[in-house]
C-alpha cells in the first residue's frame, strides 16, 4: 500500500513537472534553432537534430532590419513594475493595518465597505478604466511617460495589495499589538516593530501579486504609451511581421519570464518563514 | 493605590459595571470568577486596551483614563502564551526594556537574570516557536516581571497548561511574584484554591459586577450571597431551599436539623449552603448516588437526598456506583443560612 502509494504518487508529480517544465524547454531549443529547423518537423536535440544558433537571442540586441533592441523596454517594464510595485505595497500595507485594527465610520460607511471599495475597483473591465486613465494622463502630460504609467498601475494594484494585507494582518493576533504596546511601543512602533516584521508571507504574496500583474501588463502599456515609453509586452507586437520569428519570439519569452522566476526562487523561503509559530497559543 | 470608583464599561461582550475598589502597593489581589466573569474585561480596561464609559480610574489620586497604553506603568500576562516570534528568547524579555531607553548591554543583563530566575537560563538564543507551551509562557512571565512596573496584571497565566506545569508554575509564583513585591499585582483566575492560596486579598467577580473583596478567609467563613458561596468552593457549596420552623430548620417535607450553633432569623423560607465536607458517609440520612468523579486524592460524589441535590467531599478514593444507596451524615456546624432572596444571615451563637 505504503509503495504503491509512492510510485503513484512521484510518476503524478513527474507528469506535471514535465506538463510545466516542457514548454519552456521546448522554447530554449526553439530560440536556438534556424528557421527551418524551426518549420521542418520536431527537433529537440541541438547538434544532433538540428544545428544551433544564437541568432534569435543576438536579433533582440540588434536594431533596425537586424531586429529589436529590448533593453530599453526591459529596463522601462524593471523601472514601472517596482515603482508601482513599491508604492502600492507600502500605501497598501498601511491602509490594510487600518483596516483590519480600527473601527472606522462615516454614515452607513463601516470597514466592510471601505474593504469592498477598494476591490470593487477591480471588478470593472480595463476597458472602462482606459479612456479615462487616457484623458487623465493627457491632461497631466503623463502620457507615454514612466511617471504616468507608474500613477496607473498603482490605482490598478493598490486594491490588490490592500485586499491581500487586510486578509493577512486578520490572522495576526491583535493581542500581539497590544503586547507591544504595553511593553512600551507607541501604536506606530507596534506596527513597524512587531506587526510588519510578522508579515512577511504577506508583504510578499501582495508583492508577487504585483510584480506579476505590473510586468505582464499589455493592455494598459499599450494605450498609454507610444514610442518612447515602450514596455517589454508591448515590445514582443513589434516583433511580428509577415513571417513569424519563432527562435526571437522564443528567446523574448524566456527573457520575459526569467525576472519573475528568479523574484519566486528567491521569496519563496520567506512565504514558509514569515509563519506566526510562537506568537500566540 | 490604584483606585476604582463607579467603573463602568460598554460595547463589550462582558460589560463591567459599578466597580469599586482600593488597591494596595505591595499586595496581591485575586480576581475569582467564572469564564465570563468579566475578569480579562477588567484587566483590560485597567491596561486601557478597552474603554471606561463611566466612572474614574486612578492611580496615587492621578486619573489614568486618559494616559496611553505604553504610560500606565503596567505590565500583562495573558491566558495565551503571546510572545514575539520574530525575536529570540532573549529579545523577547529585552524587548520592554529597550522601550524605557536602557542601552542594549543593560536590557540584556537583566533579560539574561530574569530569565534565569523563570528557569530559562540556556535558552535565550532559541526563537518562542522552539519552546513548549510551559516555557513560552515562562518567556511572557519574564518579560513582565523585567519591566518592575507598578501594576502587574495577569489574566489566568495558568489556564493553558497541563495540571502538571500548573501546578510546579503555581509553586514557583509566590517566589516569581516577589519581584514586583512593591507593585499592585492583580491575578485572576477561575480556581477557587488557586485565589485563595496566592492572594492576599481576593475580589469575587459575577457577571461583570464585584460581588465580594477582602481577605480570602473572611469571604470563604463568611460568603456574603449564595453566588459568592458558590464561588469561592469547588467543588462548590450546594444550595437547597428549606424553612425556620418553630425554631429548626426543615429541609424538605421531613428533615429536620439540629442547630444548637445558629441564632435562627423568625419563621420562614431560607437558603441553605452546605459545605462539600459537611456530609459524609456513615450517617442516618438516606441518600442516591448521582455521579462519584475523582479529584487528585479524592472522591466528589454527588448525591441526590431528600430535600435536594447536595455534593460530598470524600477524602481518599473510593467507589460509588451510579444510583448505589448510601446513608450519609451532615456536620450542621459549617452550614451556611440565606435568606430567601440570596443574602447571607448565618448567625453563630458565641461560645460565651
Amino acid at each position: 500500500m505504503g509503495r504503491t502509494y509512492h510510485i503513484i504518487k512521484y510518476l503524478c508529480l513527474l507528469a506535471w513537472t514535465t506538463f510545466v517544465v516542457f514548454p519552456f524547454l521546448w522554447a530554449l531549443s526553439t530560440s536556438f534553432k534556424d528557421a527551418n529547423a524551426v518549420t521542418s518537423g520536431a527537433r529537440y536535440i541541438p547538434w544532433v537534430e538540428f544545428e544551433p544558433s544564437v541568432q534569435g537571442w543576438t536579433s533582440l540586441f540588434a536594431s533596425g532590419s537586424q531586429g529589436i533592441n529590448i533593453v530599453t523596454p526591459f529596463l522601462n517594464s524593471a523601472s514601472v513594475t517596482l515603482l508601482a510595485s513599491i508604492v502600492s505595497l507600502g500605501l497598501g500595507t498601511l491602509a490594510a493595518y487600518g483596516l483590519s485594527r480600527f473601527s472606522y465610520k462615516a454614515g452607513f460607511i463601516k470597514n466592510a465597505d471601505i474593504t469592498f471599495f477598494f476591490i470593487s475597483q477591480r471588478i470593472m473591465p480595463p476597458i472602462v478604466l482606459a479612456i479615462p486613465f487616457f484623458l487623465m494622463l493627457k491632461e497631466i502630460q503623463a502620457l507615454d511617460t514612466i511617471f504616468g504609467l507608474v500613477i496607473v498601475y498603482v490605482a490598478l494594484l493598490l486594491p490588490i495589495a490592500v485586499w491581500v494585507m487586510t486578509d493577512f494582518f486578520a490572522s495576526i493576533p491583535k493581542e500581539l499589538d497590544e503586547m507591544a504596546m504595553i511593553d512600551g511601543c507607541t501604536p506606530i512602533g507596534a506596527f513597524f516593530r512587531v506587526v510588519l516584521p510578522n508579515s512577511t508571507a504577506g508583504l510578499v504574496v501582495a508583492g508577487m501579486f504585483c510584480l506579476i500583474f505590473g510586468w505582464n501588463d499589455f493592455f494598459f502599456a499599450f494605450i498609454l504609451t507610444f514610442t518612447e515609453t515602450q514596455l517589454l509586452p508591448v515590445a514582443s507586437v513589434s516583433l511580428n511581421s509577415s513571417v513569424t520569428p519563432w527562435r526571437s519570439l522564443s528567446a523574448f519569452a524566456l527573457i520575459s519570464v526569467t525576472p519573475l522566476a528568479l523574484i519566486a526562487i528567491v521569496v519563496e523561503r520567506f512565504m514558509s518563514r514569515g509563519s506566526l509559530a510562537g506568537a500566540i497559543r | 493605590m490604584l483606585t476604582l470608583k463607579n467603573l463602568s464599561t460598554a460595547d463589550l461582550k462582558r460589560p463591567l459595571s459599578n466597580l469599586n475598589a482600593e488597591l494596595e502597593s505591595g499586595k496581591i489581589y485575586t480576581i475569582l470568577g467564572r469564564t465570563g466573569a468579566g475578569k480579562t474585561e477588567l484587566l483590560r480596561t485597567l491596561m486601557g486596551l478597552d474603554d471606561i464609559a463611566d466612572g474614574r480610574l486612578e492611580l496615587d489620586g492621578q486619573d489614568l483614563a486618559k494616559r496611553p497604553v505604553r504610560r500606565r506603568q503596567m505590565s500583562m500576562v495573558y491566558q495565551q502564551f503571546i510572545n514575539y516570534p520574530h525575536l529570540t528568547v532573549l529579545k523577547n524579555v529585552a524587548f520592554p526594556l529597550r522601550r524605557q531607553g536602557l542601552s542594549a548591554v543593560d536590557a540584556t543583563e537583566r533579560a539574561t537574570a530574569a530569565l534565569a530566575l523563570v528557569g530559562l537560563a540556556g535558552f535565550e538564543h532559541r526563537m518562542p516557536s522552539e519552546l513548549s507551551g510551559g516555557q513560552q509562557q515562562r518567556v511572557a512571565i519574564a518579560r513582565a516581571i523585567v519591566k518592575k512596573a507598578r501594576i502587574l496584571l495577569m489574566d489566568e497565566p495558568l489556564a493553558n497548561l497541563d495540571y502538571k506545569l500548573r501546578e510546579k508554575l503555581r509553586e514557583e509564583f509566590p517566589r516569581l511574584l516577589a519581584e514586583n513585591a512593591d507593585g499592585i499585582i492583580l491575578y485572576s483566575t477561575t480556581e477557587p484554591a488557586e485565589a485563595m492560596e496566592l492572594g492576599h486579598e481576593m475580589i469575587v467577580m459575577h457577571r461583570g459586577r464585584i460581588l465580594a473583596n477582602g481577605a480570602p478567609e473572611d469571604i470563604f467563613d463568611a460568603p456574603a450571597t449564595v453566588e459568592v458561596a458558590k464561588l469561592i468552593s469547588d467543588p462548590p457549596v450546594s444550595i437547597v431551599d428549606g424553612n425556620v420552623s418553630g425554631g429548626r430548620i426543615v429541609l424538605g417535607a421531613t428533615t429536620h436539623l439540629p442547630t444548637p450553633d445558629f441564632v435562627l432569623p423568625p419563621d420562614g423560607p431560607v437558603q441553605i449552603g452546605i459545605r462539600p465536607d459537611a456530609l459524609s458517609v456513615g450517617g442516618d440520612m438516606p441518600a442516591k448516588v448521582v455521579l462519584a468523579e475523582f479529584s487528585g486524592s479524592d472522591t466528589i460524589v454527588h448525591l441526590a437526598l431528600d430535600f435536594g441535590a447536595a455534593v460530598m467531599l470524600v477524602e481518599g478514593i473510593h467507589e460509588f456506583s451510579p444510583d448505589q444507596d448510601v446513608s450519609v451524615a451532615l456536620d450542621t456546624s459549617t452550614l451556611l443560612l440565606f435568606s430567601a432572596d440570596g443574602k447571607n444571615i448565618t448567625e453563630r451563637r458565641s461560645n460565651g
